[in-house]
């Protein structure tokens, strides 16, 4: 078969079932349907505190019809760790172990176990489903909530910047780095097949947006999410053994061909202090995030002087 | 090399247990390393390395990844073993709960040591106290051979279907964890035969049998979760004395009976220690015994599941009985002596039971101790209701 153009072609089978716990628009859910999809049915997917602690539904029923452990907040990496090597004990070297995280329990509490997974190499696919707080606990701040978010415990807007994990998975010179968005399902079904291919830990990290938490109306999910994306704030990226490659369409925005961020920000009530000069601050984040790129494509010789 | 034939080595009791792990022939050993426990993981490594053992050691960045780590394996369906001590057994504590209501059957040695601060490295039983409700199998061995042994019996115990619960083997660090002494081990086809098949572990990660780990249950479902572990626990019991035969069978050790008494039957006084200083209890006795004093020494090597009917009968026809407890419930007493009076009020015993503290934070425990507070108690010098605190020879 011809590589899926259309998210009609990902295939039929359905392993993220009907019933699940998630809220009305929530992009973990449409993350996890692709992540599943992707992964198929000979894979167990390791899971930390969080919506999808939720999201699983109530025993003894289940959402998910592949193998499916929660595991403590800070442990998920650990756990899979554990799972890959009882596996390879036991002759099931095709299995593939996948741990799906929001962003509490990947830059803050899950931080140490993550990296401990990370450096020991471990055969596992990480996906961070980063929905930029703790919105399992009713929209808490957390190392991945940008700067000026108003959170329940940021209610003027937070001071701090997003913490820069791409970076610090990159310092753990693993093989495989990408990010995805929930709007642009077949480029995360690419990446997840990708990472599947390669033999080690691989990290992705997917912006799945909140309408509870972002303060949107519930059908503007992936309209959210795509604006994140044409607005530069979310760039679409993969970095395969340290070198790095922009994906359509961030590709083509290095230049700025981007759409305001104003048209990002506008849409979601999280960002009703955002404004004045902590609205340049947050665009001054933006910008050092592809000045960022910029440099490791000049380093790298992708770009002409 | 493999062990061929049964074998005696002078061993510590750390080695003594990485050679009983080694037999029993796990899978997977996540390990971080704390005082007193590292010389278990070094030597298995060692084991490992030198194609003695085929294992996964996955060296870890925490004891919280340890234990998660062997949550992971475990539920994978492989012999999953770890190690800790103290701080390293606080710092996995969530996960070891974990480890009980998923009901994996872990095998873990916890080496025993005080709590900080201070940071201190010596021997005391709070911190495997602090498992106590947890879920988990406890034994508490009272010498290197009792490590091995026990180690060796777990992996049964654990790994009943019917059980599946972890298993803890505790000792005290350094007086066992690093003393030597002569330890008779079994010839690996003996282990071999005495375990269950590994295969007999149900994963409980399977993409042939997909299965979600922990979903939500409504309050209902959660409390008959509990009420079952409680009914596995309890039914326990005459599993762990069933294997406890069998070993005794094969090796002709003392395993015949859920609690380790030492002349019990016609004593009046009978004094309770765990661990090491049971050890100091017994000579405490046969010095006793030699003035013609009737007095015995019931060591609870059983922690959890509580063997209350072994303890009753063993203890109730004493006058009193005097408790040695080397961790302390603040505010309450010695957690060996609240264990043991609830037994004897369920079962209405009329024998005077005295609470003494000692031990804490390494402080030295011996045969003296036990003759001291054996004196003054029949010289009526204490309250029953007090705790005592006897630290070095001397009331504190």
């Amino acid at each position: 078969m011809s590589k899926p153009r259309l998210v009609s072609q990902l295939g039929e089978n359905e392993y993220y079932l009907p019933g699940h716990a998630a809220c009305h628009g929530c992009g973990a859910s449409i993350g996890l349907r692709h992540l599943l999809k992707a992964i198929g049915p000979n894979s167990i997917l390791a899971v930390p505190a969080g919506c999808t602690s939720i999201i699983a539904g109530k025993a003894n029923l289940s959402t998910f019809a592949i193998p499916f452990i929660h595991t403590a907040f800070g442990s998920a990496a650990a756990v899979a760790s554990g799972i890959v090597e009882a596996l390879e004990r036991m002759g099931r070297k095709d299995v593939n172990v996948v741990v799906w995280a929001g962003d509490g329990g990947t830059y803050d509490i899950g931080f140490a176990s993550l990296s401990g997974a990370a450096e020991r190499g471990h055969n596992i696919l990480y996906v961070l489903d980063d929905n930029e707080a703790y919105m399992n606990t009713g929209i808490q701040r957390s190392g991945a909530t940008p700067k000026g978010a108003w959170t329940t415990t940021t209610i003027k807007g937070k001071k701090e910047s997003k913490k820069n994990i791409i970076d610090i998975m990159l310092a753990h010179n693993i093989p495989y780095i990408a990010t995805a968005s929930v709007a642009y399902p077949m480029d995360f079904h690419r990446k997840v097949k990708k990472a599947l291919s390669i033999k080690g830990f691989k990290f992705i990290h997917l912006m799945s947006p909140c309408p509870p938490g972002w303060r949107f109306d519930m059908h503007l999910t992936v309209e959210v999410a795509r604006k994140a994306v044409l607005s530069g704030v979310w760039i679409l990226m993969e970095i395969e053994n340290g070198r790095l490659t922009l994906n359509p369409p961030s590709n083509t925005m290095l230049e700025k061909r981007r759409l305001p961020i104003e048209e990002y920000v506008k849409m979601q009530g999280r960002f009703r202090f955002l404004k004045g000069e902590l609205l340049e601050e947050f665009k001054r984040d933006v910008e050092n995030n592809w000045e960022r790129v910029r440099k490791i494509l000049e380093e790298q010789g992708s770009l002409k002087k | 090399m493999s062990i061929t034939t049964r074998v005696k080595k002078v061993l510590t009791g750390n080695h003594a247990t990485a050679y009983a792990v080694m037999q029993a022939r796990v899978d997977v050993i996540p390990a971080y390393p704390i005082t007193p426990q590292t010389t278990i993981v070094e030597k298995l490594d060692e084991f490992i390395e030198n194609g003695l053992l085929d294992a996964s050691m996955i060296r870890v960045e925490s004891e919280h990844s340890a234990m998660a780590a062997a949550i992971g394996a475990s539920a994978a369906g492989a012999r999953t073993y770890t190690a800790t001590s103290s701080h390293g057994l606080l710092y996995m504590y969530e996960n070891l709960w974990w480890a009980a209501n998923a009901r994996l059957p872990i095998v873990a040695t916890f080496v025993t040591r005080a709590i900080g601060p201070p940071w201190n490295i010596w021997s005391d039983h709070q911190d495997i106290f602090t498992l106590r409700d947890a879920g988990w199998i406890l034994f508490m061995a009272k010498n290197a051979q009792e490590a091995y042994d026990l180690t060796i019996q777990a992996f049964k115990i654990a790994e009943n279907p019917n059980i599946r619960l972890p298993v803890g083997i505790g000792y005290d660090g350094f007086y066992i964890s690093h003393t030597s002494e002569p330890v008779e081990m079994l010839a690996q086809d003996e282990v071999d035969g005495f375990l269950p098949d590994k295969s007999n572990i149900k994963p409980l990660l399977d993409p042939e049998n997909p299965f979600t780990i922990g979903n939500l249950p409504d309050a209902k479902f959660n409390y008959l979760i509990r009420r079952n572990m409680w009914a596995s626990i309890e039914e326990s019991l005459e599993y762990i004395k069933k294997v406890g035969y069998e070993y005794y069978l094969l090796t002709g050790r003392n395993y015949g009976s859920l609690v380790d008494a030492y002349k019990c039957d016609d004593a009046e006084t009978i004094f309770v220690s765990i661990g090491a200083m049971a050890n100091e209890g017994i000579v405490a006795v046969d010095r006793l015994r030699n003035k013609g004093d009737r007095v015995g020494h019931l060591n609870i090597r059983l922690l959890r599941p509580y063997p209350e009917d072994e303890i009753i009968d063993t203890i109730s026809n004493a006058e009193r009985i005097i408790v040695f407890s080397r961790a302390i419930s603040m505010g309450k007493g010695g957690i060996l002596f609240t264990d043991l009076v609830d037994s004897i009020y369920r079962h209405r015993l009329d024998i005077d039971v005295y609470d003494v503290v000692v031990g804490l934070a390494g402080v030295e425990v011996v045969d003296n101790d036990f003759i001291k507070l054996y004196n003054d108690v029949k010289d009526g010098i204490f309250d029953k209701r007090e705790t005592i605190f006897l630290m070095g020879g001397r009331y504190v």
